[in-house]
């Protein structure tokens, strides 16, 4: 057999426009991380407490609490898709988790003759609530082949209208839920490790747990394996014996339950719980995959790239409001950021020319 | 009649890991046919890709008519005459015909697009070519040889003086190939340039004026038509003297072991097929483009609804009802379009070659990556696929070694029967030459095989028997060490 002649890696062999190129490629294919470095370099001159512990821990924490959002929709980036419904769904667990786990005998309390629950019960429920939301979108877009676009944003209504009635139980009558007990207050954003004097809220520790679990069925399971050839060629899937359907309705369950998760978390961090809880956190949730290239392209994305993306995102929401820029200013910012951070991971995927 | 249209001098194209055009010459002449042969992989349709400007080549000239040219874009090269009608064939596919003719110069009144204009010009060009194809049905709704006439009937329509045909009778029957050839000829008599791409020698023997040989991205030789056989050519290509075109055959058919009876399908044509597979046997499916051969495949393998019919496979009754069932009784099926239905483009080869086999590498339900590599590379190494590494995406390798990878990744599952539909389409001979001896060496093994294929030599070559199609219906079975191919070809027009 002819062996294939490798292009020589060393500087004999290869012309200085080459070289030149191959520079411009890996400066352009690591430019996130360059304009990481430049964005945390220019915010530090210009506050040096931006690199202080609080502000650090305030980003860690802030990125943990949009992480498992993140991961869940990334699985629906990979299959090609997108969910929407992954705020109202944050919104809908937050809320109940909140209703049942309000304080005894605060005064606005949702069901007034409610005992106190264990928070595993409740923990239990609201994760099958969401991998149930999961399962519907799945479900529809594996069976009646529609897409998860259409799909989560009609499921994102109901979600919605389900969530205003919800609120207007017992005594509560449409007003935001507050009041939690402080078992689980406690249990999320309560701390262990303090590093100097600033605790490190709890949900940080469950929020980095979910995402090595996450790395773990990505990149070590069958399912894992079978969701990256279901984005990249479903039919190819189909012929290879891939079960497509489970697979697609498995993305979304699973999906659902870490927005489950972000909801319970969510109820504790905000501690006052409204109809606005989770309002478009699937925008920056899908902002911070694509920055971190999850491509729409189907079949591709990482575990890593994830995080960074969130990372990234956070540091950038972060070191605006330290710039004091103007709030408005910074979704002008926001979005100028997710088209070039895309443009720039297209790249990769085109073919070379 | 001997000037020259086209002259490319010292192309260079390096891709990452792979230097896919090395020091590259081709020279056509006006108002001849000129084959361009080689290996897969041996950098045709590289060449061809930066003489239309979808590659950006690294070095080297390319002059036209004498003149320099450097596409950027593959408009620009239309506009200059030079055409390519492309191995796969990239149309709107929810438009029409006529729309994907005109795509990107619509004839326009008053700013609008005039549709009269259109489809008057479209019915001229057809006329004149003999290509019977409506300008409004939509693409989709045609057989693969009538989109590839509209696509030749799209190259000719922007009065190219150099026409490349890249593959284009890989998908026609004989007759659809016959009216090709028409064409092409009425096309030289015009003065054009044809630059030919293609595996089929009888075929380029008949038609070309030269033939130029490429081989590890660099030119091997140009030569007269006339001064060459079927061998010198195969010589060329391979570099080596490839005393037969098919291995001998070793396997000895046994026992019966999976019977068909009766099998219709739900939505497709396909009605009352039957037959019987041997263990060790190499059973061959003949029959025109739409005779039902590929439908076949998919009924058994659980990718079409059947109505009804009864498959048993050892005598036991299977149902096969869907690909996963059909794989866990031992079927496996190759596909016919191998971009579309086989690989998963943008995933490595790893990735590609186990998919199929992932149960087998679970423990506990983690799957084990050692492993995995280890099988990965043993099939590289078997299937002598080319590729830097296993780490690299498949859709980087040439067709060839793309349908290698697929078959490592069948042959890990440890199939009984393996359905192959096309398993050499669009692969030179070489490589063909591989994929023969291991259909040959699996069933010598006692693995059954049905071979689909639309050429017909390919099927008497390596095939114990051949089922002929015909409207959806078997319409005769011959043997494969006796049959002839006028035998086949008037069974196959049976219920045509």
């Amino acid at each position: 057999m002819k062996r294939i002649k490798p292009l020589p890696n060393t500087r004999n062999g290869i012309s200085k426009e080459d070289r030149r190129r191959k520079r411009n490629e890996f400066l352009i294919d690591n430019s996130l991380y360059f304009f990481l470095t430049a964005a945390i370099v220019g915010i530090v001159i210009y506050d040096p407490r931006f690199l202080s512990v609080p502000s650090l821990v305030n980003i860690l924490s802030l990125s943990a609490a949009n992480l498992p959002i993140a991961l869940g929709i990334a699985g629906c980036i990979i299959l090609t898709g997108t969910d929407l419904s992954a705020g109202r769904v944050v919104g809908l667990v937050a809320c109940v988790s909140a209703s049942l786990l309000q304080m005894t005998g605060y005064p606005n309390k949702m069901f007034p003759n409610l005992p106190t629950l264990p928070l595993w019960a409740v923990l239990i429920l609201v994760l099958l609530m969401g991998a149930t939301v999961g399962l519907i979108n799945g479900f529809c877009v594996a069976k009646f082949k529609l897409h998860p676009f259409i799909v989560t944003l009609a499921t994102q209504l109901i979600l919605f209208g389900i969530l205003l009635m919800y609120l207007m139980n017992g005594n509560n009558n449409g007003q935001s839920l507050s009041g939690l007990d402080p078992s689980y207050t406690n249990f999320i954003t309560g701390s262990v490790l303090k590093i100097g004097s600033t605790a490190i809220p709890n949900y940080v520790f469950y929020s980095i747990a979910l995402t090595a679990l996450m790395w773990f069925v990505w990149n070590k399971t069958t399912f894992g394996k079978n969701m990256f050839a279901v984005g990249s060629n479903q039919d190819a899937a189909r012929v290879s014996g891939v079960n497509v359907t489970a697979t697609i309705i498995g993305v979304f369950a699973l999906a659902g339950l870490l927005y489950g998760v972000t909801g319970f978390i969510e109820a504790a961090r905000i501690g006052s719980n409204s109809a606005a809880t989770g309002l478009n956190y699937e925008l920056d949730a899908i902002a911070a995959c694509v920055i971190g290239g999850v491509s729409f392209v189907g079949g591709i994305g990482k575990i890593r790239g994830v995080i960074l993306g969130v990372v990234l995102l956070r540091i950038i929401f972060v070191g605006l409001t330290f710039l004091s820029i103007d709030s408005n200013l910074q979704y002008v910012i926001k979005g100028l950021i997710i088209l070039i951070a895309c443009a720039i991971d297209m790249r990769k995927y085109l073919v070379r020319k | 009649m001997d000037e020259i249209l086209l002259t490319m001098t010292d192309v260079c194209k390096a891709f990452p890991g792979v230097k896919a055009l090395d020091h590259a010459h081709f020279t056509l002449k006006k108002g001849s046919v000129h084959a361009l042969m080689g290996e897969n992989g041996a950098g045709k349709s590289t060449l061809m890709k930066c003489l239309f400007g979808i590659y950006a080549k690294d070095s080297g000239e390319i002059r036209l008519q004498g003149r320099v040219v450097d596409f950027k874009t593959s408009k620009e090269a239309l506009e200059q005459g030079v055409a390519m009608v492309h191995q796969e064939l990239n149309q709107a596919l929810k438009r029409t015909v006529a729309d994907n003719l005109w795509l990107g110069r619509y004839p326009t009144r008053f700013g609008m697009v005039n549709e009269k204009k259109m489809q008057k010009d479209t019915k001229a060009l057809f006329e004149r070519l003999g290509i019977s194809v409506n300008p409004n049905a939509v693409m989709e709704s045609l057989s693969v040889s009538r989109r590839q006439m509209a696509e030749i009937a799209k190259a000719v329509s922007y009065d190219a003086k150099v026409i490349v045909f890249d593959e284009p009778t890989s998908s026609l029957t004989g007759e659809e190939a016959e009216q090709l050839f028409r064409i092409i000829n009425t096309l030289k008599q015009q003065g054009c340039g044809i630059i030919y791409i293609s595996h089929k020698m009888e075929e380029i023997l008949r038609i070309c004026d030269e033939v130029t040989v490429m081989r590890d991205g660099k030119t091997v030789a140009t030569h007269p038509a006339r001064d060459l056989t079927v061998d010198k050519i195969i010589r060329l290509m391979v570099g080596r003297d490839l005393t037969q075109r098919f291995p001998p055959k070793t396997n000895v058919p046994q026992e019966t072991v999976l019977s068909v009876r009766g099998l219709t399908g739900l939505y497709s044509h396909l009605r009352d097929v039957s037959f019987d597979l041997k263990r060790g046997e190499i059973l061959g499916i003949a029959g025109l483009d739409g005779s039902g051969r590929t439908e076949v495949l998919e009924a058994l393998f659980g990718l079409s609804a059947r109505k009804k019919g009864e498959i048993r496979l050892q005598g036991r009754p299977i149902l096969n009802r869907t690909p996963r069932d059909a794989i866990a009784n031992g079927f496996v099926l190759l596909t016919e379009e191998r971009r579309a239905t086989g690989i998963f483009a943008i995933r490595d080869i790893l990735e590609n070659t186990v998919i199929s086999n992932l149960p087998a590498y679970r423990r506990l339900g983690v799957l084990d990556h050692k492993k995995m590599k280890q099988d990965t590379d043993r099939m590289i190494r078997t299937l002598r696929v080319k590729t830097p590494s296993r780490r690299t995406a498949i859709r980087t390798l040439s067709g060839g070694n793309q349908q290698k990878v697929i078959l490592g990744r069948w042959l890990l599952t440890e199939p009984k029967i393996l359905l192959l539909d096309e398993p050499t389409r669009g692969i030179d001979v070489g490589a063909k030459y591989e994929i023969y001896q291991l259909i040959l060496d699996l069933a010598a093994k006692g693995r059954s095989v049905i071979v689909v294929s639309g050429e017909m030599p390919e099927l008497l070559g390596i095939c114990d028997r051949i089922v002929v199609m015909s409207g959806g219906r078997v319409a005769g079975e011959v043997d494969g060490k006796t049959a002839t191919q006028e035998q086949i070809m008037t069974l196959a027009a049976k219920f045509a």
